[in-house]
C-alpha cells in the first residue's frame, strides 16, 4: 500500500547540492597546481591535472542532472525551486569555468611570462578562495533550513557572503594588477599568444566572479 | 429474543473475530505510520519504537479509548430508533466491520491511502441509511465527524507550525542553541505528560472504573503533578547528554538534536497513546455495540463498555505490530530520514495533541491523515527540505471514495445477513 506518510517526504535536494558545490570547488582547487605544471612547462603533469578537473567536472554534471529530474513542480520546498535551480546552474558554470581555463591554457601550450608568474599564482590562489568560501557559504544550507531560514543563522550566512564580496574584489584587483603589468610586456610577445593569455586572465577573474554569484543567489534563496 | 439465545454466541464470536481483524490490520499499518516519525529521524530504534507503541497503543486504546468508541455504538446512528429491532443493530454493525474489512483489502492492493475510520464511518451510515432508512442516522453529529476530518489536519499543521516555531525562536536561533534546548525542552516534556493524563483522567477513566468520580479540579491537580513527573524523567535523561564537538564540526546542531531525540521519545509515547485512544477503539465500538444488544437482548442507553471489548482491540492492535507492523515501520523509518528529531517532534506533537482532543470529545478521525497536516504544518515554517504536495491530492480522492466505497460493501452485507438470519 502507498503509504501518504513516505510519500509525502520528497528527497532533499539540499544534500546533493552541497555535493555539487564541493566537486565544483575541487575542480577549481586542481587549477593552482596546473598552473605551476604549466609555467614549470611539464604539460604532462599539466595534463593529469586537467583530467582530474574533467572527472569531477563530470561527476557534478551527473549530479546537476539527476537533481534537476527530481525536482518536479509538485514539490513544496522551503526555497523557490527557481531559485534552487539557478543556483546549481552558478554552481555548475564554476566546474565549467575551471575546465575550459585549464584546456585552453594545456591546449595552446601557454607561457606565462615571468613578468606576471607570480601575480598569475596569486590571481588563481584567490580565486580558489573565493571558490572555497563560496562552498563555505553552501555548507550553511543545512543549517539554515534546520533554523527556518530566519533569525541568527541568517545573519551568520550574511556574514559569509560579506567575507565572499571581499574575496572576490581582491581578485579583481590582483587581475588589474596583471592587466597593467602585462600591457607593460606584451610588445616582447607573439600578438596571438598574448591575446589569449588576455583571454585566460580574464577567464580566471570570471572564475571568482562566478563563485560569488553563489552568494548571491543564496541570498535571494533565503530572502523570498 | 430468539434470534440471540439461538445465535447470540456466534454472533459475538464473529464480531470479536472481526473487530480483532480490523485492530491487526491497524497494528500493521497504521501504528507504523504514526510510529515511523520517530524511527526515520533516529530518535528510536525499531525496537525501542515497537516496544513503545506496544505499551502506548494499548493503554491508549484502554484508558482514553472510550468516547470514540461509545459515538461508533450510539453516536452516528440512533440507537432509539432500533428498539423494535434490535438485531438489525447486530446484523448492520457485522456488516459494517465485514466492508471496512474488505474495501480496506482491496485499497491495499491498489495503493490507496484510505483510513481505516473513513471506511468504519462510511459502511455504518450506508447500512443505517439504506437498510433501515435514513432518519436513523443522526446527520449532525455525522456531518460534525465528517467536519472534523478536514478540521483535524488543519488544527494538527497549525500546533505543529506553532511548535516548530518556537523551537526555532527560542531554542535554535540563539546563541547557544545546546544549553537552551536542555532548558527549554522539559516544558514540551510537561505539555505531553499533562496533555495524556488530563485526558485519561477527565474523559477516559469513566470507562474503566464506571465510578472514579474525579472532578475537573482534581483531574487538573493530577495532570499538573504528571507532567512535572514527566518532565523531571525527561531532566533525568536530559543531563545524560553531553555535545559533540566532534560531529558538530559537520553540523552544528548535532548535538542539540541528541537533546531533541530525547523529547522525541515521549513525543513517540504520546502519539501512540492518541492514536491507540482513537483508532483502537474504531476498530472494537461495533463490537460493544454488538455485545452490548446480544447480552442485554434489547438497544440499552448504557455507556458501560465490557473492559474485555477495549482489551481485544488493544491486543490485536499488539499481536498485528508484532506479525508485520514493525516490517512496515521499518520501510518508513529508511523512507523518511529527512525528518530531524527537531522537526519531527513538532509534527508528533501536533498530531498528537489534536487526536487525543478529539478522542476525549468522541470522535473518530484518521491518525494519519492528521499526521500528514502536522508534517505540511512543519514544512510551513521552513523546516523541511522537500514535501510532495500530490499527496493531499490523494488523500482527498480516498475521501471521496471510501465513504460510498464503505457504504456499499455494508449495504450487500447487511441485505446478506438480514436474509441469512432472519428480519
Amino acid at each position: 500500500m502507498k503509504n501518504p506518510v513516505t510519500e509525502l517526504f520528497g528527497k532533499s535536494p539540499i544534500k546533493p547540492l552541497q555535493d555539487h558545490m564541493a566537486l565544483v570547488a575541487q575542480c577549481a582547487l586542481e587549477l593552482p597546481a596546473f598552473l605551476d605544471a604549466a609555467i614549470a612547462n611539464d604539460w604532462q603533469k599539466a595534463e593529469a591535472h586537467y583530467d582530474s578537473i574533467c572527472v569531477n567536472e563530470n561527476k557534478a554534471d551527473d549530479i546537476k542532472r539527476e537533481l534537476r529530474l527530481r525536482m518536479p513542480k509538485s514539490l513544496f520546498m522551503p526555497v523557490s525551486r527557481s531559485d534552487l535551480l539557478e543556483l546549481l546552474t552558478v554552481q555548475d558554470n564554476i566546474a565549467n569555468r575551471a575546465r575550459d581555463i585549464a584546456g585552453l591554457m594545456l591546449g595552446r601550450r601557454m607561457a606565462i611570462p615571468s613578468a606576471i608568474q607570480d601575480d598569475m599564482r596569486a590571481l588563481v590562489n584567490s580565486a580558489v578562495d573565493t571558490t572555497q568560501q563560496a562552498l563555505r557559504v553552501i555548507n550553511e544550507l543545512d543549517e539554515l533550513l534546520e533554523t527556518g531560514f530566519f533569525g541568527r543563522e541568517v545573519d551568520f550566512v550574511e556574514q559569509l557572503i560579506r567575507e565572499l564580496d571581499e574575496k572576490e574584489r581582491i581578485a579583481d584587483g590582483i587581475e588589474r594588477t596583471i592587466r597593467r603589468k602585462l600591457f607593460a610586456v606584451e610588445k616582447d610577445y607573439h600578438p596571438i599568444d598574448m591575446m589569449f593569455l588576455y583571454d585566460i586572465i580574464h577567464k580566471v577573474g570570471g572564475l571568482a566572479n562566478r563563485a560569488r554569484r553563489v552568494g548571491g543567489r543564496l541570498q535571494t534563496l533565503v530572502a523570498r | 429474543m430468539t434470534l440471540f439465545t439461538e445465535y447470540g454466541l456466534i454472533l459475538i464470536i464473529l464480531a470479536a473475530a472481526f473487530g480483532f481483524f480490523m485492530a491487526w490490520g491497524m497494528g500493521a499499518n497504521d501504528v507504523s505510520n504514526a510510529m515511523g516519525t520517530s524511527v526515520g529521524s533516529k530518535a528510536l530504534t525499531l525496537k525501542q519504537a515497537i516496544v513503545i507503541a506496544m505499551v502506548f497503543e494499548f493503554l491508549g486504546a484502554y484508558l482514553a479509548g472510550g468516547a470514540v468508541t461509545t459515538t461508533i455504538r450510539s453516536g452516528i446512528i440512533d440507537p432509539t430508533a432500533l428498539v423494535e429491532t434490535p438485531h438489525y443493530l447486530v446484523y448492520g454493525m457485522l456488516s459494517a466491520m465485514l466492508a471496512a474489512g474488505l474495501w480496506l483489502s482491496i485499497a491495499s492492493t491498489l495503493g490507496w491511502p484510505v483510513s481505516t475510520t473513513h471506511t468504519l464511518v462510511g459502511a455504518i451510515v450506508g447500512f443505517a441509511a439504506v437498510g433501515i432508512g435514513p432518519d436513523v442516522v443522526q446527520w449532525n453529529k455525522m456531518g460534525r465527524i465528517v467536519a472534523s476530518w478536514v478540521i483535524s489536519p488543519l488544527i494538527a499543521g497549525v500546533i505543529a507550525f506553532a511548535l516548530f516555531r518556537s523551537v526555532q525562536v527560542l531554542i535554535l536561533n540563539t546563541s547557544d542553541p545546546f544549553a537552551r534546548a536542555k532548558r527549554f525542552i522539559p516544558v514540551y516534556m510537561f505539555a505531553v505528560g499533562f496533555l495524556i493524563s488530563m485526558v485519561t483522567t477527565v474523559k477516559g477513566l469513566k470507562y474503566v472504573l464506571a465510578d472514579a468520580g474525579i472532578s475537573f479540579a482534581e483531574a487538573t491537580i493530577i495532570s499538573v503533578v504528571i507532567g512535572i513527573v514527566t518532565a523531571l524523567v525527561g531532566i533525568y535523561f536530559l543531563s545524560r547528554i553531553q555535545p559533540n564537538p566532534e560531529a558538530e564540526k559537520l553540523n552544528r546542531f548535532h548535538s542539540v538534536e541528541k537533546v531533541f531525540a530525547v523529547l522525541m521519545v515521549f513525543t513517540a509515547c504520546c502519539m501512540a497513546f492518541a492514536h491507540g485512544s482513537n483508532d483502537v477503539s474504531n476498530a472494537v465500538g461495533p463490537l460493544a455495540a454488538i455485545v452490548g444488544v446480544v447480552k442485554s437482548g434489547a438497544i440499552t442507553n448504557t455507556t458501560e463498555l465490557p473492559s474485555w471489548v477495549l482489551l481485544l482491540g488493544a491486543t490485536g492492535i499488539v499481536v498485528g505490530l508484532a506479525t508485520y507492523g514493525f516490517k512496515v515501520m521499518a520501510t518508513i523509518g529508511k523512507k523518511i530520514t529527512e525528518l530531524t528529531p527537531s522537526r519531527g517532534f513538532a509534527a508528533e506533537l501536533g498530531a498528537a495533541s489534536t487526536v487525543v482532543i478529539a478522542s476525549a470529545t468522541g470522535i473518530p478521525l484518521s491518525t494519519t491523515h492528521t499526521l500528514v497536516g502536522a508534517v505540511l504544518g512543519v514544512g510551513l515554517a521552513r523546516g523541511i527540505a522537500a514535501l510532495n504536495l500530490r499527496v493531499i491530492g490523494s488523500i482527498l480522492v480516498s475521501w471521496l471514495v471510501t465513504l460510498p466505497a464503505g457504504a456499499c460493501l455494508s449495504i450487500l452485507f447487511y441485505f446478506f445477513f438480514k436474509g441469512f438470519f432472519g428480519s
